[in-house]
C-alpha cells in the first residue's frame, strides 16, 4: 500500500490542520496534554485516514481494524481523527474535557470509535492482544494497532503484554512506540532510562521496525513491513518528537500537560498557520 | 453428599464450553488449582494460559471481550482482586465488558499458605465498583448456576470461589436469581446473612442454638451485588436482630452491604458481624484456621448471643 506523493501531501496538509484544532480545543478548555497529541500526529492519521479499514457509519462492524490508544492523554488527536472519519460530530472538538461531553479527557469505550477505554498506563497493549486473539480465534482478517507512549514502557504490566503476544503469534498485532523520549516530569533517561529500546522488543520476539514517526512515507512503508510478517506481532519504534510542529513546544517536558496560555497558543498558530 | 466447589466450577465451565464456543479461558499459571484446566482439556483452542502476569491477563479478556468473546479469568482472588484490580476498573466495568472474574480461593480456603493468599476484602473491592455483579455459590448446585448464570448475563460478573468441600445444599434444579438471597432455614428469633462456608457454619450453630430454645432463620445471601433489600428488611422486620457471617473482613463485604439496606431501609433491628476483625490471618489447617478467626459455628453462635444481648 505505498502512498502516492499527492495522497502525502493531503495528510501532510490533514496534520497540519488536525495539530491546529487540538491545540485550540486544549487552550479553549485549559487542561490536557499537547506534547504527546502533536508527537502522535503522523501515526495517527496514516492509520486512520488511510490505512485502517474502519467506516463511521459501521462503527460495529465485526471485521474492522481496530486501534487503542494506550497513551489515553493524547486523547484530543484521536478526536480529530475520529470526527475526520464520520464517527462524531465535527463541532464535539468544542466540547472536550467539558461536563457532558462525548469526549473525556482520556479515550472512554463510550464514546463511538474509541475501541478501549485508557488513561492509566501500561495496560493498553494488553487489552489489544485479547482484540488481536480474539479476530484470530473468529478468523478475521482485521488488524489491531496498539499506540503506546515511550513513559508508558516504565510500566512493568507492558512488558507482561510484549512477552506474551509473541507466544500466541499474533501477527494481526502491530504495536507502534511514540518514541519522543520526554515523559511529565523530564526527558525519559533522566525518569527512567530505557536502554536500547529496539533490542529490548526483539529480545522478547518481536518483529522490530524503525522509522521517522513524523515522515509519513516511513511510516506506510514500516506499517507495509509489520503487514509483511507472518510469524508473530511487530513494533514500530517511531522516533518522535514531543510537540512536533510548534517550536517552543519541542521537546519539552513542561509541555506533556499544560494549559496553553492565549500568547502561547497565538504564537503556536502563528507558526502552524503559515 | 458434598463437592469441592472448584472442581464443580471447572467441571461446569467445560461443560458450558461444549454449548457456547464463544466461552474462552484464561489463567495465570494457576489452572490446575482453580480447575480451569478442566476447559482447558476439553477446548484447549479457546484455553490461554497467560503466565504468571495477572494484570495482563485481566486486561486480555477486556480485549477479548470486545471481538464477542465471553472469556473467564482464573485465578486466586488475593491476585486477581489487587494485581488485576485496574483494568478491572478502568476497562472492563467502567466500559460494562462482558468479562468473567473466577476468584479462585477465597476467604481462608488456601489455608497454609498464609495471608498473602487469602482473600479477605475481594467483596469489598469488587462490590465497589460500578457494573460489576458479585456472587458467592454456596455448594455444588448454586455454583453451577452462578457460572452459567456470569455465561446469560451481558457484563462483568465476579465469581467467589472456594477452594474448599462444602455441603450440598440445594436439590438439583433448584431455582436460583440474580439478586435474590434464599431463606434455607426458618427462625424467629434472630436472623444470620451469610455467604459461601458461613451459611453451612450458621445452618451448625443454628442445629446447636435450637437445642438450647433459640430460633434461628439462615439467609444464603449468594447475590451480594445486586442484593436482596427486600428480603434483608423482612429478616429484621420479623426476627429484629440479624448477624452478617462471612469469609471475610467485617468491613466492606456482605455486612457492609447489608447494614446499608438497614440503614437506608430504616430498619430498627439489632446488628452483629460475623467475619475477620480487621486484621490479617496466618498459615494453618483450615479448620483451626476458622476456629481461631471466627469463623466457625461457634463463632457465630458468639455473634448471635451478642446480638441477642442487646435485642433484650
Amino acid at each position: 500500500m505505498s502512498l502516492t506523493p499527492e495522497r502525502a501531501a493531503e495528510l501532510r496538509e490533514l496534520c497540519r490542520k488536525f495539530r491546529i484544532d487540538v491545540l485550540k480545543a486544549i487552550h479553549g478548555i485549559q487542561s490536557g496534554h499537547p506534547g504527546g497529541s502533536l508527537s502522535v500526529c503522523e501515526i495517527l492519521t496514516l492509520l486512520y485516514q488511510e490505512r485502517m479499514n474502519i467506516d463511521g457509519k459501521n462503527p460495529d462492524d465485526p471485521d474492522r481494524d481496530r486501534l487503542v490508544l494506550c497513551k489515553g492523554h493524547a486523547a484530543p488527536m484521536l478526536y480529530k481523527n475520529l470526527i475526520e472519519k464520520g464517527f462524531l460530530p465535527a463541532d464535539s472538538m468544542d466540547t472536550l474535557r467539558r461536563i457532558d461531553s462525548l469526549l473525556q479527557g482520556h479515550p472512554s469505550i463510550h464514546t463511538p470509535g474509541v475501541e478501549m477505554s485508557t488513561g492509566p498506563l501500561g495496560i493498553g497493549l494488553s487489552a489489544a492482544q485479547g482484540m488481536a486473539m480474539g479476530l484470530k480465534l473468529s478468523g478475521s482478517s482485521a488488524r489491531v494497532y496498539a499506540i503506546l507512549g515511550d513513559g508508558e514502557l516504565n510500566e512493568g504490566t507492558a512488558w507482561e503484554a510484549v512477552m506474551s503476544a509473541p507466544k500466541f503469534k499474533l501477527s494481526n498485532l502491530t504495536a507502534v512506540v511514540d518514541y519522543n523520549r520526554v515523559q511529565l516530569d523530564g526527558t525519559t533517561d533522566e525518569i527512567m532510562p530505557l536502554g536500547d529500546l529496539p533490542a529490548k522488543w526483539a529480545a522478547f520476539n518481536w518483529n522490530v521496525i524503525e522509522c521517522d514517526g513524523h515522515s509519513l512515507e516511513e511510516l506506510s512503508e514500516a506499517f507495509d513491513a509489520a503487514e509483511a510478517y507472518k510469524e508473530g506481532p511487530s513494533v514500530i519504534i517511531a522516533h518522535t518528537v514531543k510537540g512536533r510542529g510548534v517550536s517552543f513546544m519541542e521537546g519539552k517536558a513542561a509541555w506533556h500537560g499544560k494549559a496553553i496560555p492565549d500568547e502561547d497558543l497565538a504564537a503556536a498558530l502563528k507558526e502552524l498557520e503559515v | 453428599m458434598a463437592k469441592a466447589i472448584r472442581e464443580v466450577y471447572g467441571t461446569v465451565l467445560a461443560e458450558l464450553g461444549e454449548k457456547n464456543s464463544d466461552i474462552v479461558v484464561l489463567d495465570a499459571d494457576l489452572s490446575g488449582s482453580t480447575k480451569s484446566a478442566i476447559f482447558g482439556k476439553a477446548h484447549p483452542e479457546r484455553f490461554f494460559n497467560m503466565g504468571i502476569a495477572e494484570a495482563n491477563m485481566v486486561a486480555t479478556a477486556s480485549g477479548l471481550a470486545t471481538t464477542g468473546k465471553i472469556p473467564f479469568v482464573n485465578t486466586f482472588t488475593a491476585f486477581l482482586s489487587t494485581l488485576g484490580l485496574l483494568a478491572i476498573r478502568a476497562q472492563i466495568c467502567y466500559g460494562n465488558l462482558n468479562v468473567k472474574l473466577g476468584g479462585a480461593y477465597c476467604g481462608t480456603s488456601a489455608a497454609f499458605d498464609g495471608s498473602s493468599h487469602h482473600a479477605t476484602e475481594d467483596i469489598a473491592i469488587m462490590r465497589s465498583l460500578p457494573n460489576m455483579t458479585v456472587l458467592a455459590p454456596s455448594d455444588a448446585e448454586s455454583t453451577r448456576w452462578v457460572t452459567q448464570f456470569a455465561v446469560e448475563h451481558q457484563g462483568p460478573v465476579y465469581l467467589r470461589l472456594s477452594r474448599d468441600v462444602y455441603p450440598d445444599l440445594y436439590a438439583p434444579g433448584t431455582k436460583f436469581e440474580c439478586g435474590r438471597g434464599a431463606i434455607v432455614r426458618e427462625g424467629s428469633d434472630v436472623t444470620v446473612i451469610a455467604c459461601g462456608l458461613l451459611v453451612h457454619k450458621a445452618i451448625e450453630a443454628a442445629e446447636i442454638l435450637a437445642e438450647r430454645g433459640i430460633s434461628v432463620r439462615v439467609v444464603d445471601m449468594y447475590s451480594i451485588k445486586p442484593i436482596d433489600s427486600e428480603l434483608i428488611l423482612k429478616c429484621a422486620q420479623e426476627t429484629g436482630a440479624i448477624v452478617c457471617a462471612e469469609e471475610h473482613n467485617i468491613y466492606g463485604g456482605l455486612g457492609g452491604a447489608v447494614s446499608e439496606v438497614l440503614a437506608w431501609g430504616g430498619a430498627s433491628a439489632v446488628t452483629e458481624f460475623v467475619g475477620i476483625q480487621d486484621t490479617f490471618t496466618e498459615s494453618g489447617p483450615y479448620s483451626q484456621l476458622l476456629k481461631k478467626y471466627g469463623l466457625d459455628a461457634q463463632g457465630v453462635i458468639a455473634g448471635i448471643e451478642k446480638v441477642l444481648a442487646r435485642k433484650k
